[in-house]
């Protein structure tokens, strides 16, 4: 950055306009409107952009700096929005200039590790170029390291990582993802991963209201509503699912609601030989979500 | 004797910030990138070693970059460039060419005469580099 002026003492920045003119509001706010709960990630990511915002501010006053290190581990149960949080990361890192181009690629192991002697590095560095400029999310990151098998070509997949992480840092930034528990083995076993890795956001689990008030919105982006019988089934539904082993969250909700819907179908399909309308097709009753196996056990 | 082929070759040799823009308008045209390198810079010799694959799928030219990078470390002294491909139907082509690396000296070429029939005498044009790597390895 050698283009960079030193500017006077008593230069003012308006973090106000900076902020507006970012657009960075709009992203925290759908954040806020279509991912519900999750209250430490959002507040982390609020963290970020407010750092990233004062960095910038810095710059204009000529105040030099490395590069904040933006490497984060999305650690979380399944489906508590690890991915859906990826997307929105990057958007938000686009805007504040951070990296070039707003686009993520979603990697696993399959894509990084080759299968004979040799394969490996070309395959990692290819996924490395496509992401160049974006965000790397490697999902299910811990499968990289298999300790069992110390010939294993993850490894060579994750030094390259490492390097690339270090020394590219304002081209590229580098999200793990994963269950959390195999996660902390991942980064206990390569310690220079988890240094690498500044940001370290915990997913929580979901309460039963909020994964509720994420079954409506799902509903609401599909089209379809419930019958207010069918809105007591489904917190039924939800409350002796999240009982039950391989309980998802918000994914075991959208399976549900899709088998609802498998079940609404059939409903309307055995009565074809009445009329329906707009409301009958986006219509689930109650006894769409109270026929579920779950209700049976 | 500086060498002038491809694009850009009768300006000055263009900086990595000005090459990263060329490719990142290759990009954005969805054309995909590829190094090459050779000591013999000879017109005629349209065989460069490919360095890699061609890059297909970036969006960012900081990864054709990093292949630079790592082309000029293993080869300093050989002459790089940098191709764009359009795989659009009826191109099928290479859009862009130019060097992006020379060596720090430049032999450029030495004029080779033969005799031939009835004492006639044929000229060609043969690069130096090839002359001295050739008479060093046999």
């Amino acid at each position: 950055m050698s283009e960079m002026i030193t500017a006077p003492e008593e230069m003012l920045i308006d973090l106000e306009e900076m902020y507006q003119h970012s657009c960075i509001g709009e992203t925290i706010a759908a954040l806020d409107r279509d991912m519900v709960g999750l209250v430490p990630v959002k507040t982390r990511i609020r963290e970020i952009a407010a750092l990233l915002l004062v960095e910038a501010a810095r710059r204009k006053l000529g105040l030099q700096a490395e590069p904040p290190s933006l490497h984060m581990s999305f650690t979380g149960n399944p489906g508590t929005g690890k991915t859906s949080v990826g997307q929105r990361i990057a958007d938000m890192l686009h805007r504040l200039g951070y990296i070039r181009r707003n686009h993520v690629v979603v990697v696993t192991r399959d894509d990084l590790v080759g299968q004979y002697i040799g394969h490996t590095a070309p395959k990692t560095k290819e996924i490395l170029k496509k992401a160049m400029g974006g965000v790397l999310f490697i999902d299910e990151a811990y499968y990289l390291y298999r300790p069992e098998n110390e010939r294993d070509y993850g490894q060579e997949a994750i030094e390259i990582l490492l390097q690339v992480m270090e020394d590219k840092r304002d081209d590229l930034v580098v999200v793990l993802a994963g269950y959390k528990d195999r996660m902390d083995t991942f980064f206990s076993s390569n310690p220079g991963m988890a240094s690498r890795v500044a940001h370290h956001i915990d997913f929580p689990d979901y309460n039963a209201g909020e994964l509720f008030e994420i079954a409506g919105l799902m509903l609401q982006k599909m089209h379809y509503h419930l019958a207010s019988e069918a809105e007591l089934a489904l917190r039924d539904y939800i409350a002796l699912r999240m009982q039950q082993p391989r309980f998802s969250n918000a994914r075991s909700i959208r399976n549900a609601l899709d088998r609802a819907r498998l079940r609404q179908a059939n409903r309307l399909f055995s009565q074809r030989a009445t009329k329906i309308d707009r409301h009958d097709v986006s219509l689930i009753t109650e006894s769409d979500i109270r026929a579920s196996r779950v209700f049976q056990a | 004797m500086k060498i002038t082929q491809g694009q850009f070759s009768f300006l000055p040799d263009l900086t990595d910030a000005e090459i990263k823009l060329q490719v990142q308008y290759a990009l954005n045209n969805g054309w995909a990138v590829a190094l090459e390198f050779t000591n013999d810079p000879h017109p005629r010799n349209s065989y460069w070693a490919m360095w890699g694959h061609p890059m297909f799928d970036l969006a960012d030219p900081a990864g054709v970059m990093m292949e630079l990078d790592a082309c000029r470390k293993a080869h300093a002294d050989c002459y790089i460039r940098l191709l764009a491909f359009d795989n659009v139907k009826g191109w099928e082509s290479i859009r862009m060419s130019f060097i992006v690396n020379r060596p720090a000296q430049e032999f450029g070429f030495e004029l080779i005469r033969q005799e031939g029939e009835g004492r006639q005498i044929h000229y060609t044009l043969r690069s130096v580099t090839t002359a001295a790597i050739a008479a060093r390895q046999f």
